[in-house]
């Protein structure tokens, strides 16, 4: 039985160490500016989770990695992991720590307090507590979302629109309104039919729900949220459109994506950074959007675009630009 | 609305999504229905699909053959079955604590594999559905049973195979005899520890191949955490079933089933909340194992370690 345990023991540490290796450990240079990241998903998702790590890329490129530095824990799904994780980078002196997702709002909450030297930021999210010492930053998806719409509906010749949703909440759901409410404005009388499956990562179920929208007579498709990488091998499958959103998602269905709306968080954190620099360490809401640059539509070049849909698209972007269109939300 | 259900494209759609999303549960599950019959409970199905799920992908990406994929989930499961076995088998461990260490064993190793090996989210092409020359094209019929990859009739043709090893071969007879008394078996010479070990890593062989039906059949990626609690899902299953292959048939496809009836529930528009929908599936499967349970009795050694009384 001894020899067992043992064996149990080691089993367990084992694969502790294993799904912890994501996390990089950081140097501890001062005059660098270091910036930890907390993640529910992986670096590489595609979608939420990479889209900050792309971001923080830049920046580091921009900045030069001996002025910047980043260091991230993925796959935090569970919040009592991703809150220690918070409170080991506070400890160790990191100048920004960004616990990405809006889950984590409480936790956060709770540990500000106790590093009044460190500045947090969350998202997505509006509320900064009202802590001097919290930044809050979220992304008006509905407007990438509208001009998705708009194309979708322009592209679309069934007029049946289908929506793979992960839960109907935050920017996912102001996603899909925003895309409705696109499709709505330039036709009328489709039908967009929205399906939210009920996780963030049942790949399987997202992929069959893509399959149900499909064989409900949808010829375009989007979705929102890690899980739907399988979603859109479906539509590849059936030769339906796909657009995509937070990140660029062309490379997984380089004939079938159309265009991706992508979160582009460098220029909220270099606010955020700046505004460090300045003493100042929190208490703001940074919003992306398509005029701050936080959001950018990226066209996939290999897929043929009408040239007429390619101008209705950016007299669109150019109109949620200045405010002549204003997205109506439910 | 409510009407629009029961149009035939809708019934049919529904067919064919349920007979789908139940493949990788049967594979699982009819795998864990050996196991504890010979009764070793094992948790670590789960991490089993996730590793089968990664060799797959990973195999077919770099070499492009499908059949290299499968054959390499195969050799995975495998490998865990065995070590699994001798874990709960030679070091008498206690089962569901060893099989959670699995679980995390394979859920970490296959995320580490897939940083290391592909670092981001690829696609392959996956096994293509199987035209099958006059059943295909019957109206209806066609679409709901015949227009499926080749893992998929695979999973539905296990389920009779499976039935006739349990309950009409000497091996199958074994196997449920070191389930319930392993003291009698192996007063008659039946070897406790060779059937589990050889119940174990069939299993694993079948849970690899569960994983590889998502990662090279159905979804054709590879993602962290791909499985997302399938296996234990499917761990349930075998419950649900009462240790038999038709009744786990049985309680996948009616799982599968009401989750493709939520799917088109909202695609239709029909005006149930979204968070009820998603619900239905988990709360009939439920409401059904309460109300058949209790007839049945799990196998009378399952999760006892056998140790030889000197």
């Amino acid at each position: 039985m001894k020899k067992s345990l043992w064996f149990l023991t080691l089993i367990l540490i084992l694969s502790i160490v294993l799904s912890a290796c994501g996390a990089l450990a950081g140097g501890q240079t001062s005059e660098k500016f270091r910036v930890a990241v907390v993640m529910p998903s992986a670096k590489n998702d595609l979608a939420f989770s990479q889209s900050m790590v792309d971001a923080l890329t830049r920046i580091q490129e921009e900045m030069g990695p001996d002025k910047f530095e980043f260091v991230f824990s993925e796959n935090m799904f569970v919040v009592d992991d991703a809150a220690a994780a918070v409170r080991d980078y506070a400890s160790q002196g990191y100048n920004l720590i960004i616990a990405h997702g809006s889950q984590y709002g409480s936790s956060l909450q709770e540990i500000a307090p106790d590093f009044p030297k460190t500045s947090f930021a969350w998202g997505t999210t509006a509320d900064t507590f009202g802590m001097r010492n919290v930044f809050a930053y979220e992304a008006a998806s509905q407007e990438g979302g509208y001009v998705n719409g708009v194309l979708a509906a322009t592209l679309s010749q069934s007029n049946v629109i289908g929506i793979v949703g992960p839960i109907e909440t935050g920017d996912a759901k102001l996603y899909v309104d925003g895309f409705k409410a696109g499709v709505l404005a330039t036709k009328p009388d489709a039908q967009v039919n929205v399906n939210y499956i009920g996780s963030f990562s049942d790949v399987a179920l997202a992929s069959e729900a893509a399959t149900t929208h499909i064989s409900a007579g949808a010829d375009v498709l989007t979705g929102t949220a890690q899980m739907v990488v399988g979603a859109i091998g479906k539509a590849e499958e059936s030769n339906v459109l796909w657009f995509g959103t937070q990140s660029n998602q062309t490379s997984l269905a380089p004939s079938i994506v159309v265009a991706s709306q992508v979160y582009h968080w460098e220029g909220i954190v270099k606010e955020m950074i700046a505004s460090i620099q300045d003493g100042v360490l929190g208490g703001t809401t940074f919003t992306a959007n398509l005029a701050n640059g936080g959001e950018v539509i990226e066209f996939n070049p290999d897929y043929a675009l009408p040239a007429e849909a390619k101008t209705l698209a950016d007299t669109t972007i150019a109109g949620i630009k200045d405010g002549s269109i204003t997205i109506a939300l439910p | 609305m409510i009407s629009d259900l029961f149009a035939l494209n809708v019934l049919i759609g529904i067919l064919a999504s349920g007979i789908r999303l139940a493949t990788p549960y049967l594979y699982a599950a009819i795998g864990e229905t050996f196991g504890q019959r010979s009764g070793v409970l094992n948790l670590g199905v789960e991490g089993q699909m996730l590793i089968g799920a990664f060799a797959a992908f990973y195999v077919a990406l770099s070499t492009g053959n499908l059949w290299l994929g499968l054959l390499a989930a195969m050799i995975v499961g495998a490998l865990m079955g065995l070590a699994m076995a001798y874990v709960t088998v030679n070091l008498s461990a206690e089962q569901g604590i060893s099989g959670i260490g699995f679980f995390l064993f394979g859920l970490g190793m296959s995320e580490l594999l897939f940083q290391k090996l592909m670092g981001t989210v690829e696609t392959v092409k996956g096994f293509p559905k199987i035209y099958i020359p006059g059943l295909s094209d019957i109206p209806g019929i066609g679409e709901i049973f015949f227009s499926h990859n080749l893992l998929v009739y695979g999973a539905y043709l296990l389920v009779p195979v499976a039935w006739f090893v349990l309950n009409k071969t000497t091996l199958g007879l074994k196997i449920r005899s070191v389930g319930e008394n392993p003291d009698a078996a192996d007063s008659l010479g039946v070897s406790v520890a060779r059937i589990r070990y050889f119940t174990l890593i069939l299993g694993g062989t079948l849970s690899g191949i569960a994983g590889a039906s998502l990662s090279i059949a159905l979804l054709n990626v590879f993602q962290q955490n791909l499985t997302s609690g399938l296996g234990f899902i499917a761990v349930a299953l075998v419950y649900f079933g009462a240790w038999r292959p038709a009744g786990v048939l049985g309680g996948a496809l009616l799982f599968s089933m009401i989750n493709s009836l939520q799917l088109w529930i909202q695609v239709l528009g029909i005006p149930i909340p979204s968070d009820i929908a998603v619900m239905m599936p988990y709360v009939l499967t439920i409401l059904v194992l309460v109300a058949t349970v209790s007839r049945v009795r799990a196998p009378a050694a399952l999760t006892k370690p056998f140790e030889r009384e000197s």
